[in-house]
Parts: structure tokens; sequence; C-alpha cells
């Protein structure tokens, strides 16, 4: 803290590309804070369509998060403890969606839940329930692309938590279901913390496997960044006060979360 | 069972929208045809194409047989909701041609002064498509005529249109407010080919596509003329952009689309007479 400062203590070549990439990224938010329309912003955003959008993005990335942490955690458990064989082969295959273009994961999605799909196709058939074009598919996709950021989180985490504490509860007679409960939960918390916000945020920007698999229409499936592309096709200005809005959004939730969450960790993002 | 009308009644709507528009100028065709010639020997380079998602099938033929007649041509192809490229083009994607499903997004085009009297090619209907299986048995009703799109519909079904941003959307948009089924659609797609898509993959029952489309899906869908849609023919204009790097081309392009063979390929492709 009290250190004495000889400039900023960053090599030349590390500090020009850096400042770069910061500008790289900062930039886009400028233009989009510069372009947008502030005097009009109110009754663009009272528009009951955004507050349908706005709400059904939340509703379903956070349903879809809770989907994630309760499949999430336990597998990434698997992957970070377990001994079982093929391993790597299980972590490169739960982690595909993230590498997945998200149109692709939609396409994919229909062909197995979808009316014509494997399991889609007996669903219809038997208990006449279709599930594309419903905000249970808005859920399902954001859950197929946003997951893998929370097991890779969380596996991290695992892999970085002293697992003797796990070894000592065994010793004093702890079982495993046990010792995961009481042990190895405390320690990943902020691991786990750390992996829902990005889950999360995964989630809400879920644009291509959304517009593909559950499809777009006001109040069940349109959710925002659905309502910004559209927007923009028709009046650019509604796509940036829309787009704010995410922003917003997304950044108070960084805020938000950022002490309580990711302040005590090293936040293992992969 | 349910083809033979169908495929009747699509015909007589082909032939009553046909009426609705008026026939290209005998001396366009003439003025296009010698610009043709005039220009062939300085046709080269890249051409880029901005068209409708309806255009895709059409103006591919139309692409291949611009490249064949002028080597050294190539021709890419951006096939998309004509209000996304518009708004493409107005922020600054590099176009020579510009081809929309309606006016209106040519003229965001025009207002911007990057293209200059456009000129209406095409027209275009919409038709109820259904899958080839026809699992909801979606049938004419009796009694002849062109049916509406209520008595066509007269049960609920999972249906798909395109969202009104776009034109096909701006379309469907008027003949389901014509037939007081504003709220019926379950999804609204981005551009046409989305609509067409999912009713081939059979995962909705119906959707709103063009004539040009029915043509285009072949054996893979079941169409249905409906008379509402009568009420919103969808004209589809072109131009060569102001900006065009390939100025030359793009008027080869353009020419070719309003020159007689352009319009029989068109007709063939179920595109009506602007």
């Amino acid at each position: 803290m009290t250190r004495p400062r000889e400039g900023t203590g960053i090599p030349a070549p590390l500090l020009i590309p850096a400042a770069v990439g910061v500008a790289f990224l900062v930039l886009p938010v400028v233009g989009l804070l510069v372009r947008t329309p502030w005097s009009d912003l109110g009754p663009l955003l009272t528009a009951p369509a955004v507050g349908e959008a706005l709400r059904l993005s939340v509703v379903s990335a956070t349903i879809a998060t809770l989907l994630s942490l309760l499949m999430g955690v336990p597998l990434a458990w698997v992957l970070a403890r377990s001994r079982i064989r093929g391993r790597a082969l299980l972590r490169a295959l739960v982690t595909v969606p993230l590498v997945l273009p998200p149109v692709v994961g939609g396409v994919a999605l229909f062909l197995v839940l979808g009316r014509q799909g494997l399991i889609g196709r007996w669903l219809f058939e038997q208990f006449d329930v279709t599930i594309p074009f419903t905000t249970a598919a808005v859920v399902i996709a954001e859950t197929f692309v946003a997951m893998p950021f929370l097991v890779i989180s969380v596996e991290g985490a695992l892999r970085a938590a002293d697992a003797r504490f796990e070894d000592a509860a065994a010793t004093l007679g702890a079982g495993r279901w046990t010792t995961f409960r009481r042990v190895t939960l405390p320690l990943v918390a902020p691991g786990i913390g750390a992996g829902a916000v990005l889950c999360w945020a995964r989630a809400l920007g879920e644009f291509g496997a959304t517009i593909t698999f559950a499809g777009n229409y006001p109040g069940t499936t349109q959710t925002m960044p659905l309502a910004v592309y559209l927007a923009l096709q028709e009046d650019s200005e509604a796509a940036i006060a829309l787009s704010l809005v995410l922003l917003v959004v997304s950044l108070a939730t960084l805020l938000l979360l950022r002490d309580r969450w990711l302040g005590r960790t090293t936040a293992p993002v992969a | 069972m349910t083809w033979r009308p169908a495929v009747v009644v699509a015909a007589a709507l082909l032939g009553l929208a046909g009426c609705t528009g008026s026939s290209a100028s005998p001396d366009d065709a003439a003025s296009t045809t010698s610009a043709e010639t005039s220009t062939s020997s300085e046709i080269t380079g890249t051409l880029t194409v901005f068209g409708a998602a309806s255009l895709t099938d059409v103006f591919t033929e139309l692409g291949d047989r611009l490249m064949a007649d002028h080597q050294g041509l190539d021709i890419q192809f951006n096939f998309a909701g004509s209000s996304a490229l518009a708004t493409q083009i107005t922020q600054g994607a590099p176009a020579d041609v510009f081809a929309s499903a309606d006016e209106v997004q040519m003229a965001k085009v025009t207002d911007a002064d990057l293209a200059k009297n456009p000129e209406v090619f095409a027209t275009n209907a919409l038709m109820l498509v259904v899958p080839a299986d026809n699992p909801m048995g979606i049938a004419l009703p009796g009694g002849g005529g062109i049916p509406s799109l209520t008595e066509i519909l007269d049960h609920d079904v999972t249906m798909a249109v395109c969202a009104p941003e776009v034109p096909c959307g701006a379309a469907a948009a008027k003949v389901l407010e014509a037939a007081g089924m504003s709220a019926y659609p379950d999804t609204y797609e981005d551009d046409v080919r989305a609509v067409l898509t999912k009713v081939e993959l059979g995962e909705v029952d119906g959707g709103l596509v063009y004539v040009s489309d029915v043509h285009a899906a072949g054996d893979k869908v079941l169409a249905f003329g409906f008379s509402e849609s009568l009420q919103a023919i969808n004209r589809y204009p072109i131009a060569a952009l102001t900006d065009s790097p390939n100025p030359a081309a793009a008027q080869a392009f353009v020419d070719l689309v309003l020159s007689d063979d352009g319009q029989q390929i068109l007709r063939d492709a179920g595109f009506l007479e602007p």
C-alpha cells in the first residue's frame, strides 16, 4: 500500500497492448452510452413489451441458474473428486456447449426435444406435450448453454480447495455425503457463487439457442437479447435503449455480487 | 386428399394476385438488354448482393448465370430478413446491390442516399403451409371459391409467422388482422426461411410464407391459398447502391433481374409479376 511508486511499474511492451485491450473492451460500451437517446428513454423503456422481455429474461435466467446449480455442482464434484474411468472424456463432453455455436445448440435441442425429436416425439405422442416455443424451452436453451460455465468454475474451485480438510473429516468418521455437505460445500462456496453469477450472466445474454429452439413470442419466449435484435431491424434507437437496460442489469449484478461472492476468491474461472 | 384443392386455390390466387400489379414496360426490357451487352467486357471482380431471404434460391440461380457469362466475376450473396439487410447497409456494410422484400425497407436505404431509383421487379403473396404429413389434418372447407384463413384454421394449431419488423411479418400482420386472428401465432421468426424450416421440420403445424417459398420447398410442405393474402401483396424493389465498389457488375445484376430471362426465372420460382 505505502510502497514507493516508480511510474506504474508496468513494462512498456505490456502496457501498450494492455491499454489497447482496455480500449477495445470498453469503447463499445462507451459508444452505447454516447448514442443512447436519453431524452426519449422514458417512452422507449416504459413500452409494455420492454418490461415483459426484461421480466422474462430475469426469470428464465434465474431458473436456468438454479437448474445449473442443481445439476452442475454434483457434476463438478464428479469431475474433480471421483475416480471414475473416462473422466477426461466426460469433462470434454459436458463442456461441449462452451465451444458449440449456440445456434447449433438450438438445432441439437430441436433434434432431441422438438416435436419430431428423439424424446420430444414421445412426449408429444404420449402426453401431448410440446416443448419448443414455450418459456420452458427458453430455460432449457439457457441451461444448456450456461451450465458448463458453472461446472468449470466449481470444478476449478474444488481442485484449488485443500483436500486435507475432507481427509480429516473422513478420519473423524464422517461419511462421504456428510463430508460433501459439511466440509466441501462451505469450502468452495465462493467458487460456486462466482460460477452462478457467470452462469446467470451467460443465460441472460443467450440468443442463438433461444431464437432457434424457443422461437420468438412476446411474453413467452422473447427475451431481451431477442428484443434487441429485432428492434435493431426496425428502430435502432429502441435497440440502443434496450441494450442499455441489459448493460445496466449486467453491471448491477456484477457490482452487487462482487463483494459478497467474488471478493474472497481468486475467481477460478476457466 | 388435400393436395388437389390446395393447388387449385393456389393457382386461382396466383391469377388474382397477378392482376393487381402492372406488367413491366417493354421499354425497360429493351434498354436493359442493350446495357447488358455493352458492358459485358468490363464485368469482373467481386459483386456483393444483399437479398431478401425469400430470394435465396432464385438469386443464387441468377448469380450462377451471370458468373457463367462473365469469367472473373465472383458474386457473394447475403440473404437475410430485408430489415436486417437495410440496417446493415445504412450502417456501412459493403454491398453493391440491395433487393428488398418490400418498399418500406428499400426506403430506409434510399432515404439515406445510399441508392437511387429502385425498380420493382416482382411481387409476392402469402400462403399457409403445413408439414407434408399434415398431422393436424388441416383441410380446405367445402363449397368452392377462395376460403378465408379462419375457414381453413378452424381450430387452434401451433403457427409460425415472420416478426412484424421484417416484410413478410408486416404482410402476415396485415392478413392476420384482416382475418381477426392477430393473437394466433406462436412464434415470430426473424426471416421467412426460418418459418419455412420450422414447418418442414414439423415443429409447428402451420406457417405463413410466400408463394415463392412454397415453390422452393417442393413436396416438403402442403400449401393453402386464402383470401386475406390479397390484402398484403409485397412489392420487391431492387437497386444498385450508390457507394457500390463495383458499379458495372452491380448494374449488370440489376439488369439481369429486370430482363426477360430474369423475369422468367422469377416467374418459374413462383414470384408474381410486378
